[in-house]
């Protein structure tokens, strides 16, 4: 697609694939911002215990006199509570920030495990055509017919809570996204003419599916992807405030959230209120992300 | 069509068969509602009577053709702590749930549709930019925030809404509806609304992504120039085009409504299924569960059939498709 674009148009400057990408990327600058907000979001949850005035999940730093503080309340360990502590006495910044860990591990976890998997057969469907293609899309369908809540909600009710249930849960109901996007593509791109060069060189065929295929289905997978890990930070929190995800020990946003239910009905507005705005702002910085990419990557699009 | 039909019925029926295999070995398979059910005081006599009472101690393919059978005469077992057949349990609170679901996709369409055509229509505009921005927004809250969030302004702190509850009910045709009542409307309003607004986000992006593909196309360069006017090319050439996915989504989306109400239940305490099920999983109500999951299998697999159905109305290269085949 992009060789054809360049080879059309002989700019002064070499522009290969990438740097127009990365300009045309760049044309939106609320994608920017979401691309930065999302960077430094990512930057505090790998840092976070040289960041936070306290550790969340150590139950000796928790001082239970300091539980529900109003925001901005300096406790009893000498630092002040920007945001406020929950009922066990924890500074919600610092939860916060150790809750994202949870929720971008899992969501970017489930979401890589579920695109490998998903890719993967959804390569190979397109590829073997015949009998193997329509079992592994009526597997999809299937898969895809049930609402995402409620398969999730199910493996999670077979399962038992825990975070590696919550990813097993979520690679289950997110893989066959991926599988239908790259067999979509693969379908195209398996019937051009380097394809079947490939193939009258006699090269291996997994060398033909992942050297080859592979490459070309990526621009819809990466958008795919990116909304996908949004969407599994989401289910996450989702499953967690339902009290079927992670465990309370070490709270993800959703838990954070769920934890401050009952204490919002009394007006203590900060225990659920922080957590969601960083959830927010984590999950709309990669849509927005995602959003441009597909703007970008969708050569129906183009002008 | 006839063909197509009676294939697409068939393997309707194989998917409800697998379905239920899954379901049932699934939900069979793990824990042990013996713990669940019966008090620890219970003697070695009286838990073995409530074994055999609940049909615990067959074997599971034992187990599963029982259920099997019974779920053909429509007796999907009976609640291990309500003691009541668990599908009467369901279709009770079944009223609630679809008032809920028809409530959010009547908003979504009503509040979508014209926001999707306008930002389709001057996809640069300032406006179409903040409808944008709103949508991004509808999809990335999460609902059960947005719901706490509702709650905490229109509940707490104005003091407008009621939180939890469905309010004074009206009967019709035998069951009981909030929105026949205006107490009942109060209660629903906010539920309604936090169910809706991925919906809305949703349709606005498929109308507005719809527009701007088909505004591209040949047909519609072909009726601009013939001279038509702005609006008959808006309303006849591209909104009737743009018309199919939103259709097919907002009624496939009818089914994932009716199964995300189980969060928005849950933040509201409104008595539907959704409540019911999540309850139902917490204490291992086996019979509950496998009868909610097997009435929304049917649900989906009907909806998808109608669906499909409404398509081939709408777009006659489908019914063309399915006769080749």
């Amino acid at each position: 697609m992009s060789d054809a674009v360049i080879a059309a148009k002989p700019a002064d400057k070499v522009e290969t694939p990438f740097r127009r990408f990365v300009s045309e990327f760049a044309e939106s600058k609320v994608a920017l911002g979401g691309l930065v907000v999302f960077v430094i979001i990512a930057l505090l949850a790998i840092f976070a215990p040289w960041i936070t005035p306290q550790n969340p999940y150590d139950l000796a730093e928790l001082d239970i006199m300091d539980g529900r503080m109003e925001p901005g309340t300096v406790g009893g360990a000498g630092f002040t509570y920007w945001l406020g502590t929950d009922d066990q006495g924890r500074d919600m910044l610092s939860g916060i920030i150790y809750g994202l860990r949870i929720s971008l591990t899992v969501g970017a976890g489930s979401a890589l495990i579920a695109c490998l998997i998903g890719a993967s057969l959804g390569l190979l469907a397109a590829y073997a055509g015949g009998r193997t293609d329509s079992v592994i899309m009526r597997l999809v369908d299937l898969q895809l017919s049930f609402p995402t809540i409620l398969a999730a909600l199910m493996i999670l009710a077979f399962l038992g809570k825990g975070i590696m249930n919550v990813v097993i849960a979520l690679v289950l109901v997110e893989w066959a996204y991926y599988a239908r996007t790259v067999r979509g593509t693969a379908l195209v791109e398996r019937r051009r003419e380097y394809i079947e060069a490939a193939q009258c060189l006699a090269l291996p065929t997994h060398r033909v599916l992942f050297r080859h295929l592979l490459p070309n289905c990526l621009p819809p997978l990466i958008v795919v992807g990116t909304m996908q890990v949004a969407r599994a930070i989401a289910l996450e929190a989702t499953l967690s405030f339902l009290g079927l995800g992670v465990p309370i020990t070490e709270p993800s946003l959703g838990l954070l959230i769920a934890n401050g239910y009952e204490y919002m009905l009394s007006g203590k507005y900060w225990i659920s209120f922080y957590p969601g705005i960083a959830l927010l702002i984590t999950i709309v910085s990669i849509n927005l992300v995602g959003d441009q990419l597909r703007d970008v990557l969708n050569p129906r699009l183009k002008k | 069509m006839t063909v197509y039909l009676v294939r697409r019925i068939l393997q309707a029926l194989l998917v409800v068969l697998a379905m239920s295999l899954i379901v049932f070995i699934g939900v069979y398979a793990i824990g042990d509602p013996v713990e669940i059910l019966i008090s620890p005081d219970a003697d070695q006599i009286e838990r073995e009577r409530a074994v055999q009472a609940l049909g615990l101690d067959l074997p599971l393919w034992q187990q599963y053709a029982v259920f099997l059978t019974k779920a053909l005469q429509g007796d999907l077992g009976r609640s291990f702590v309500y003691n009541e057949p668990a599908l009467k349990l369901i279709l009770q609170r079944m009223p609630a749930t679809m008032e809920l679901a028809f409530g959010a996709t009547i908003l979504a369409l009503i509040i979508g549709l014209p926001l999707g055509l306008y930002a389709g229509l001057r996809p640069d505009g300032r406006f179409s930019r903040m409808i944008m921005a709103g949508s991004i927004l509808g999809f990335s809250l999460p609902t059960f925030w947005v719901g706490l969030m509702l709650i905490m302004v229109f509940a707490v702190y104005l003091g407008w809404l009621p939180s939890t509850g469905r309010g004074e009910t009206g009967t019709l045709l035998g069951m009981q509806w909030s929105f026949l009542t205006w107490d009942g409307l109060r209660h629903m309003a906010m539920p309604a609304i936090n169910l809706s607004l991925f919906k809305i986000s949703l349709v606005i992006r498929l109308t507005r992504a719809g527009v701007r593909e088909t505004m591209l196309m040949d047909y519609v360069k072909f009726a601009r120039a013939k001279g038509l006017s702005p609006a008959r090319v808006t309303f006849v050439h591209v909104f009737k085009n743009i018309l199919i996915p939103v259709v097919t989504v907002v009624g496939l989306e009818l089914g994932s409504t009716i199964a995300f109400s189980v969060v928005t239940e849950s933040v509201f305490a409104w008595p539907g299924m959704g409540k019911l099920i999540i309850d139902s999983i917490n204490v291992l109500d086996r019979p509950v569960i496998v009868a909610y999951l097997m009435l929304i299998v049917l649900m989906f697999i009907a909806i998808n059939l109608i669906v499909d159905l409404t398509y081939s109305m709408l777009d006659p290269r489908v019914r063309l498709e399915s006769k080749g085949t």
